[in-house]
C-alpha cells in the first residue's frame, strides 16, 4: 500500500496556515486596535503583550510560503500571480509593521509615526489576507499551467467582504488576547471591543457563509443539497453554540475562555473553508494531485518536516507557557 | 499609458533585483557578525578580559537590528518567486522548493531556539549555555546560507534532474548529486569569506572612527585590532578563493566569464586582460580598452599562450548583458584588492608599533567601512547578471520564467517597494549609525530591554526583570 503524501503535505501546508492565522491573527488584531489606546502606558503594555512573539508567529507565514512552492509548485505560482496586488500590499504592510516594533522603542521622538506604522500596516496586512481568501474562494481563471485572468480579478464585493471580515475577527482575536492578558484600564477596554467586535464577527462569518454558496454550483451542493447539508450541519450549529458560550462567558466577566471560543470559532471556519475547497488547492480549476510535487521531493521534505516541526511546535507552546500570565506596562512579570 | 510602454519581464526583473540585493545586505552582515560575536564571547569566556564583554554588548545591539530587517526583507522573497516567476516556481519547484523549505525549518528551529537567549539571556541561563546559544545562532546563519547557496548554485549549474510529463524539473534519484552541484562548493565557500569580509571591515570601520576621536579607548583598539587581523589574513585567501571560484566559472559557465572579461572577440593565441575600458555590444569589442597582453590567459588558464574563446562563437541571443557584468566584476575585484592592501597595511604598521596611531591608515579603514557591502553586492550582481539569458543555466530562459503579468501592476509595485524599502530600511540604517556613533563604553550596558522583538518565540521578556535588576 502507497500511502497519499499528497494528502500529508495538504494537511502540512493548512497546519501550518491555520496556525499562522490564529497566532499572527491576535497580533495583527492588537495592531488593528493599537490606535484606540490610550497613549503611553496602555499602548506599551498591549505592544509587550504580543512582543515576545509575534516575529515566531509570522515566520510561519513563511513556512506556509515556503511550503507551498515546496509541495505545490504549480498552486504556489497560480496563486500568487493571479492575486499579485493583495500579495504585495500585505508583504508591504508586514515590512511595515515588524520594524515598529524595533523602531518605536530606538526613536521615541517619532513614536507616533511607528504607532500608526504599526496600526496601519496590520490593518492592511489582515485585509489583504481576507481579500486573498475571497478571491481564492470566487476562483481565478487558469489556461494550461498559467494563470489567464486581469490583474484587479481579484477585486469583487465578495473580495472586499472577505478583506474586511478577515480584519474584524483578527481585531476579535486581538481584544480577547488582551482581555487574557491585561488588567485594569486596558482590560476593560478590550472587553467592551470584544462584545462589539464579536457581534461584528458573527455577523462576518453570516455574510460569507450566506454568499459563498452562490459562488460556484460545487460549493452550493456541498452545503445546501439535501443530503449533503446533514454532514456538513455541525459545523455551522457548533458556531452558533461556540459564539453563545462567547457571550456569556465574556458577559460573566471571564478572562481565559473568550479568547479560547474565539479559537475554536476560527477553527469551526477553517473547517467549513476546508469542506468548501476540498480537494483543490486553487477552488475549481487545479486539485491537490494536480499540484502536487514529484513524489521524490515530497518525501526528501517529510524527513525534514518530520525531524524539526515537532521540536518547533514544542518550542512554540513552551514559549507561551511561559509567557503565560498578565503583562505590565514593562512586559511579563516573571 | 505611460506604464504600458516597459516591459513586464524587464520591470519584474528589476523588482526581484531591487528586493534581493536590499535582503541580501542584511544576511551579509549578520552571517560574520554572529561568528564574530561568537568569538568576542568564547575569548572573554577564555581570558575573563571585560572589554571582550563590552564589545559583545556593544555589536549584539547592531546585529538585533540588522537580523529584525533581515527577518522582515527575507518575508518578501518568499512569496516573489511566486509573484513574478510563477513558471519558474511551478517547472524548479520540485527542486528548488524542498531545499529552501529545509532553509525555512532549519533557519527557523535556530533563530526561534537561541536568539532570544543569546540577545537576553546571559543572566538566566549561565555563562556556558548562553555560549552555546550564541554558538547556535552563528551555526544557523551559516545553515541559512547553505540551503539558499545551494538553490542558487543549482540554478548556476544544474545536475542531478530528470523531466517529468508537465516540463519540471525533478530529482533524478539522488538528492546529493542536486545540493552538492558542481558549483555550490565554490559558491559557499566564496560567499562566505565575503561575509566575513564584510563584517570584519565594518567593525574595522567603526573602531577606527573611535580610534580618530580616541586614540586611547581599549575597545575602540580591540575591535580596530581584531579587524584588521581579519583583513591580513581573509583578504588575501579571498583573491584566492574568488579565483578558484572563477575558475570553476570557465569551466561550466565559460560565457559568463567571457563577459566578466569583455572578451567579444576570440583569442587563438593568448587572450589579454581587459583592465578597464567601455562595453560596445552593439560593435562588439571594448572602446578605449586598456590591456595587458596574454595575462588573462595566464590567469584563467595558467598559460600565456593558451587560446580563449570569445563571445563570437556563442549566439548573440545566450549573450548576458556585457556591460553589467564587466563592470560590477571590476568593482567586486577592486575593492578586494584594496581590502587586501589595508589589510597589509595594517600588519605593517603592527610590525612598527603604530596601529593605534597612524591616522593615515584610520582614514583609509573608515573610509573602507562600507566596502565588504559594496564588493558583496557587486559580487552578487556579476554572478546572477551573468547568469542571463538564463534562470537555469542552458536551461530555462529568464524570459520563459515570469509570471504572466500586466506592466502597471509589476510598475506599481516596483514603485512601492522602493519607497518603503528605502523609507523603512532607511530609517534602520540610521538607528544602526546612531548606535555605531557612540564609543563602546567601559560597561557597556545590556541591549535596551523594552523591545522584546527578533526574539522569535523566546523567553526575552521573562527575562527583563533580571536584566532591569542588574542596572
Amino acid at each position: 500500500m502507497t500511502i497519499d503524501l499528497t494528502i500529508i503535505w495538504a494537511f502540512i501546508i493548512v497546519l501550518a496556515v491555520f496556525i499562522y492565522v490564529v497566532l499572527d491573527g491576535f497580533d495583527l488584531g492588537i495592531g488593528i486596535l493599537f490606535r484606540s489606546f490610550a497613549v503611553g502606558q496602555d499602548r506599551d503594555t498591549a505592544m509587550n503583550s504580543i512582543a515576545p512573539v509575534w516575529d515566531g508567529n509570522e515566520t510561519w507565514l513563511v513556512l506556509g510560503g515556503g511550503g507551498l512552492l515546496a509541495a505545490f509548485p504549480l498552486a504556489y505560482g497560480l496563486i500568487l500571480s493571479a492575486l499579485y496586488a493583495p500579495i504585495i500590499a500585505m508583504l508591504l504592510a508586514l515590512v511595515f509593521r515588524g520594524v515598529a516594533f524595533e523602531f518605536r522603542w530606538r526613536d521615541p521622538a517619532h513614536q507616533g509615526f511607528w504607532d500608526l506604522a504599526f496600526s496601519g500596516g496590520s490593518l492592511l496586512a489582515a485585509v489583504s489576507q481576507g481579500v486573498v481568501l475571497g478571491a481564492l474562494l470566487q476562483g481565478v481563471a487558469v489556461e494550461g499551467r498559467a494563470y489567464a485572468g486581469g490583474w484587479w480579478d481579484w477585486l469583487t464585493p465578495f473580495s472586499l467582504l472577505t478583506g474586511v471580515s478577515v480584519a474584524i475577527a483578527y481585531a476579535l482575536l486581538g481584544s480577547t488576547w488582551l482581555v487574557m492578558k491585561t488588567e485594569g484600564r486596558l482590560q476593560h477596554q478590550a472587553r467592551t471591543l470584544a462584545w462589539w467586535l464579536g457581534g461584528a464577527t458573527l455577523a462576518a462569518i453570516v455574510a460569507v457563509s450566506v454568499a459563498t454558496p452562490f459562488l460556484s454550483a460545487a460549493y452550493f451542493d456541498k452545503w445546501l443539497r439535501w443530503p449533503a447539508v446533514l454532514a456538513v450541519a455541525p459545523v455551522p450549529v457548533l458556531v452558533v453554540l461556540a459564539s453563545v458560550a462567547f457571550a456569556r462567558r465574556l458577559r460573566a466577566g471571564h478572562e481565559r475562555t473568550p479568547f479560547l471560543l474565539t479559537l475554536a470559532i476560527f477553527f469551526l471556519c477553517f473547517v467549513g473553508l476546508g469542506i468548501s475547497v476540498f480537494p483543490y488547492v486553487v477552488p475549481g480549476s487545479v486539485t491537490i494531485w494536480a499540484a502536487a510535487t514529484d513524489r521524490s521531493s515530497q518525501i526528501f521534505m517529510l524527513w525534514g518536516v518530520g525531524l524539526v516541526l515537532p521540536f518547533i511546535l514544542l518550542y512554540t507552546a513552551w514559549a507561551y507557557w511561559v509567557f503565560r500570565g498578565k503583562v505590565g506596562a514593562h512586559g511579563y512579570h516573571a | 499609458m505611460m506604464f504600458d510602454l516597459l516591459d513586464p519581464l524587464l520591470l519584474a526583473r528589476i523588482q526581484f533585483a531591487f528586493t534581493v540585493s536590499f535582503h541580501f545586505l542584511f544576511p551579509a552582515i549578520t552571517i560574520g557578525l554572529a561568528s564574530y560575536l561568537a568569538v568576542l564571547e568564547g575569548l572573554w569566556l577564555k581570558t575573563g578580559r571585560e572589554d571582550y564583554m563590552n564589545l559583545f554588548r556593544y555589536w549584539i545591539k547592531i546585529f538585533a537590528l540588522v537580523f529584525a530587517m533581515g527577518v522582515v526583507s527575507g518575508i518578501v522573497m518568499s512569496y516573489q518567486f511566486g509573484t513574478n516567476w510563477a513558471v519558474f516556481s511551478d517547472k524548479a519547484g520540485p527542486i528548488i522548493g524542498p531545499l529552501m523549505a529545509y532553509e525555512v525549518l532549519t533557519a527557523f528551529f535556530l533563530e526561534a531556539g537561541f536568539l532570544g537567549v543569546m540577545l537576553f539571556g546571559m543572566n538566566r541561563v549561565g555563562k556556558r549555555l548562553h555560549f552555546t546559544a550564541t554558538l547556535m545562532v552563528a551555526l544557523g546563519t551559516f545553515v541559512s546560507a547553505f540551503w539558499i547557496l545551494s538553490v542558487n548554485s543549482w540554478m548556476q549549474t544544474p545536475t542531478g534532474y530528470a523531466m517529468n510529463a508537465n516540463g519540471q524539473f525533478i530529482s533524478a534519484g539522488s538528492w546529493l548529486a542536486i545540493i552538492f552541484n558542481p558549483s555550490f562548493p565554490y559558491r559557499l565557500v566564496h560567499t562566505l569569506s565575503a561575509a566575513y569580509l564584510t563584517t570584519a571591515f565594518l567593525v574595522g570601520g567603526v573602531g577606527a572612527w573611535h580610534l580618530l576621536k580616541d586614540r586611547t579607548n581599549p575597545r575602540a583598539r580591540l575591535m580596530f585590532s581584531m579587524a584588521m587581523w581579519m583583513a591580513a589574513i581573509v583578504a588575501p585567501l579571498q583573491i584566492v578563493l574568488g579565483d578558484l571560484h572563477g575558475l570553476n566559472t570557465l569551466e561550466h559557465q565559460p560565457v559568463k566569464v567571457m563577459a566578466m572579461e569583455g572578451h567579444y572577440q576570440s583569442h587563438p593565441e593568448g587572450a589579454p586582460l581587459v583592465l578597464f575600458g567601455i562595453p560596445n555590444s552593439a560593435e562588439g569589442r571594448v572602446d578605449y580598452a586598456v590591456e595587458i597582453p596574454r595575462l588573462s590567459s595566464l590567469i584563467l588558464k595558467h598559460d600565456l599562450n593558451a587560446p580563449l574563446a570569445g563571445l563570437d562563437t556563442v549566439p548573440a541571443a545566450d549573450h548576458p548583458p556585457v556591460g553589467v557584468v564587466f563592470w560590477s566584476f571590476r568593482v567586486m575585484v577592486g575593492l578586494g584588492f584594496l581590502m587586501a592592501g589595508l589589510g597589509l597595511l595594517s600588519l605593517w604598521a603592527r610590525v612598527k608599533g603604530r596601529l593605534y596611531e597612524w591616522k593615515g591608515l584610520h582614514r583609509f579603514a573608515l573610509a573602507m567601512g562600507p566596502s565588504g557591502l559594496v564588493a558583496v553586492l557587486a559580487g552578487w550582481i556579476t554572478t546572477e547578471v551573468g547568469r542571463q539569458p538564463w534562470t537555469i543555466h542552458g536551461l530555462m530562459r529568464t524570459a520563459e520564467s515570469a509570471s504572466p503579468l500586466a506592466a502597471p501592476a509589476v510598475a506599481a509595485s516596483l514603485v512601492a517597494f522602493v519607497v518603503v524599502y528605502f523609507a523603512v530600511f532607511g530609517a534602520g540604517v540610521l538607528y544602526i549609525l546612531k548606535l555605531m556613533a557612540k564609543a563602546p563604553q567601559v560597561q557597556e550596558p545590556e541591549p535596551p530591554h523594552i523591545p522584546m522583538r527578533t526574539a522569535g518565540t523566546t523567553p526575552a521578556v521573562a527575562l527583563r526583570p533580571v536584566v532591569l535588576a542588574t542596572k
